[in-house]
């Protein structure tokens, strides 16, 4: 609930406090969405739409209590279906800032179908999909994220469901903007984002996410301090694809396979180093598959940043312009005329 | 015989011969044309309209339809012609409608008077999927239709487009109304205004998708989890279908609740001549959007109840009623996620008594014919309506006294019903399932009312009821 003293903002910008919530946080401690909704609170402001002009959606997760926590419009939905309301709030209010918080149970489980339609049609939402490889809420399942041969209370034996790469399968479903980021690098996160708002179309964010309960270290490769930097890649518009502790290794594109090249040891190849253009769809798809398991001594490193952009229509403003389009052809309608139809008789 | 007919009608004809087979239809029809003595003038008026671009074929058609009207004055094959009276019906101007499409009007016409924009969230389905081919060609009226990727995606559509403000309307049958249950638990949970209509098929499972049947109303009434009363109303024939399309918005936007609309596969196709109404003869529908709040207004309640035991539907844009809302049971007036047990044993019963309030908005229920002395009652719902009405024209006028009323509000219903049905000692209660709105009946009444189920796929004949009430009155 607002206070009264949240009305300043009309003479004065607004602050990320002003995006908090009255309510208190029920995450457990040290869960990774503190430090996403942190970022995202820090964010709202910058973006210059008025707060009321912004509505959070969620499905059921952990995750999806973010609306909760937000001082905007927000709608805590059913298992899965953000993406669907979101859908029908975007198509009838196109004037809003819509933003889609979801899990890896919520949006690539029990809701993947809604998802990929959201995509296809490019709806202007921001969707954050946190993955933590984990069913939480529920205490611990395996999830459709999960790697291979994961132990849970669900899968003593181990689990045998192949994951899902989510981003591979967003580039499959056509989406306009993909990127990742991670929990542990707030920093990142921010500028992350700030392009996914500016993003015309369905953005998608996958978010690595810690669950220090029921997954812990899920990610550590990509956060521990001293190995982080060997396994992961932080990708830049228009900059060669260059990682490792001491910035020594690259990638360059042996055809349509990817290689890592020492950069101190291979001058040669060195030079023809990969330059990353978030435009290209064919090294986009190619990006999405570096997703080796990381403890493969011959792992590619996980990307982190934007993979991919595009510009395409969005399904509601075509469905606007099919509204003024067909009312500018026929004519502003008259209800009578309706009622009656082409074709009446009279009984005296 | 019939082929070689329409050719040899058409020898003159430039078109081929797969064309001119496609007369066929023709010939039949000019032939049942004479049969019932009636003029060919209104098929020519449709035939000129229908092929105004193709001039041969439009010949060709007219052609064949003469010849099988001339061939059957000629060739004596019946000796018999029949005439069918026109009906005595009210004075006033009509039109043809079907019940799909008067749901259609009625949903358009209801976004007209309330000024809302009007949205469709539905995935195809039959026999629902006419009234989505309906509104999408209107969209001139700024109708939004959205064919959704499942079911469940329709509902939550609409949900979302209700939140931002729109009117908003799903559709379906059984089996698609299966997958919506759980969004129509969050729809009642939120409050806000969601018309659902199901036009029943023959069910269960995918069961009968063609045929007609009345077996959804426990469905509609019951088939959430939870305690989640949801208004039930229903349709009577296919004119009906605008009238109840209207009411449904009506109460769903009046008092900010999902509500459920029953038609079925019987009335949805069927046509019949409607005295439509002039737009100006429509009940006002008011929205109350609440209004921007200033700073030295009170904190924003988005679950505080007005008289009606309403909330008010605050709408994104709207500036200082920011606030979130959810499945989870939710404090009385902050709507702040709430687990207190007895906010939840409250909050329960005030969603239960808020859909009982409608009963206050509604009409009182009529006796079709009859009156409180007739020796039997006979209590219909749906589109069942006109096979009982033709049962007990025609018994009154072999002098056996019945009494006709239809139920159009099921849930809640009408408060006078139980009065009414005090009045007879014999209830009949025809319905096209195995015995539904019977049960609602013998619950909310304590009466000993008689079922009469037909669960063919097929609606009711008019001999059928009479048989039955006769039955009933020992005759």
């Amino acid at each position: 609930m607002s206070k009264v003293s949240d009305f300043k903002e009309q003479v004065s910008k607004l602050t990320p406090k002003d995006f908090a919530s009255n309510q208190d946080i029920r995450w457990c401690p040290g869960c990774g969405d503190y430090s996403i909704l942190k970022q995202v609170q820090a964010v709202m402001p910058e973006l210059g739409i008025p707060r009321e002009n912004i509505v959070f959606i969620s499905g059921i997760g952990c995750s999806s209590r973010f609306p909760y926590y937000m001082n905007t419009y927000g709608m805590h939905s059913i298992h899965g279906r953000a993406t669907a309301v979101a859908s029908g709030l975007k198509a009838a209010r196109p004037d809003l800032s819509v933003w889609l918080i979801t899990g890896d149970g919520d949006s690539l489980s029990i809701g993947g179908n809604h998802l990929i339609h959201m995509l296809r049609r490019n709806f202007d939402v921001n969707i954050l999909l946190f993955n933590n490889q984990i069913y939480g809420l529920t205490k611990g399942q395996y999830s459709p994220t999960s790697e291979l041969g994961k132990k849970t209370k669900s899968t003593p034996l181990g689990s045998i469901d192949h994951p899902f790469n989510p981003l591979s399968l967003c580039m499959g479903a056509d989406a306009t903007f993909i990127a990742r980021a991670m929990d542990r690098e707030p920093k990142h996160m921010r500028e992350i984002l700030l392009h996914a708002n500016n993003h015309k179309g369905t953005s998608l964010i996958e978010i690595y996410q810690n669950c220090n309960i029921f997954n812990d270290g899920a990610f550590s490769t990509f956060t521990d301090k001293e190995i982080k930097k060997e396994n992961s890649i932080y990708l830049e518009h228009g900059k060669p694809l260059i990682f490792g502790t001491k910035g020594d290794k690259g990638i360059v594109l042996d055809g349509f396979q990817p290689r890592i090249v020492n950069l101190d040891s291979d001058a040669e190849l060195s030079e023809k180093l990969w330059i990353h253009d978030v435009y290209d769809r064919n090294k986009a798809n190619i990006l999405t598959r570096f997703f080796d398991d990381p403890s493969n001594e011959k792992a590619l490193p996980r990307p982190f940043g934007i993979f991919y952009q595009e510009s395409r229509f969005c399904y509601e403003d075509a469905l606007r312009e099919q509204l003024v389009g067909v009312k500018k052809s026929k004519g502003t309608p008259d209800l009578d005329q309706l009622l009656s139809g082409p074709n009446t008789w009279e009984i005296k | 015989m019939l082929r070689k007919f329409t050719r040899e009608s058409l020898k003159d004809s430039s078109l081929s011969t797969k064309d001119r087979d496609r007369c066929k239809n023709m010939f039949v029809l000019g032939f049942v044309y004479w049969m019932y003595n009636r003029s060919l003038s209104s098929s020519i008026e449709f035939l000129n309209l229908k092929f105004k671009s193709k001039p041969e074929i439009l010949e060709a058609n007219v052609t064949v339809l003469k010849a099988g009207y001339h061939f059957a004055d000629t060739s004596e094959i019946f000796s018999n012609r029949y005439e069918v009276k026109p009906a005595k019906m009210s004075k006033g101007l009509y039109r043809n409608i079907i019940g799909n499409q008067a749901i259609a009007l009625g949903l358009i016409a209801a976004s007209k008077k309330s000024k809302l924009d009007l949205f469709y969230g539905g995935y195809p389905i039959t026999p629902a999927s006419d009234i989505l081919h309906e509104l999408a060609k209107y969209k001139n009226f700024g109708i939004k239709t959205f064919q959704a990727e499942d079911e469940i995606a329709g509902i939550c559509a609409s949900i979302g487009a209700s939140f931002g403000g729109d009117l908003a309307v799903t559709a379906s049958s059984g089996p698609g109304i299966a997958l919506k249950g759980e969004a129509l638990g969050l729809a009642m949970m939120l409050e806000i205004p969601l018309v659902i209509i199901n036009v029943q098929r023959g069910g269960p499972s995918t069961g009968l998708p063609t045929k007609t049947e009345q077996a959804d109303l426990f469905q509609a009434v019951y088939g959430r989890n939870g305690e989640a009363p949801i208004p039930v109303i229903a349709a009577s024939s296919p004119s009906d279908c605008f009238t109840m399309a209207y009411e449904a918005c009506r109460i769903a936007i009046e008092h900010m609740t999902p509500i459920f609309l029953l038609s079925d596969g019987y009335i949805a196709n069927g046509a019949e001549p409607w005295r439509f109404p002039r737009s100006k003869d429509l009940v006002d529908i008011n929205v109350r959007f609440q209004k921007e709040r200033k700073e030295d207004d009170l904190v924003y309640m988005p679950y505080k109840r007005d008289e009606k035991l309403v909330r008010s539907w605050a709408i994104p844009g709207t500036k200082g009623l920011e606030h979130r809302i959810g499945g989870l049971e939710k404090h009385q007036e902050t709507g702040n996620v709430s687990y207190d047990p007895e906010n939840h044993h409250q909050m329960v019963k005030i969603r239960a008594a808020k859909v009982d309030k409608i009963a206050d908005y509604i009409p009182l229920q009529e006796l079709e014919s009859g009156s409180e002395n007739s020796k039997l009652i006979v209590v219909g719902w749906g589109s069942t309506f006109g096979a009982i009405k033709t049962a007990v024209r025609d018994l009154a006028t072999e002098g056996v006294d019945v009494a006709h009323t239809q139920i159009k509000y099921i849930q809640p219903m009408p408060k006078n019903l139980g009065k009414i049905l005090s009045n007879y000692d014999k209830i009949l209660v025809p319905e096209m399932n195995n015995g539904q709105l019977i049960k609602l009946i013998r619950d909310l009444y304590l009466v000993d009312a008689k079922p009469l189920n037909k669960i063919k796929g097929m609606p009711f004949e008019a001999q059928e009821i009479k048989s039955a009430i006769l039955n009933m009155l020992n005759f």
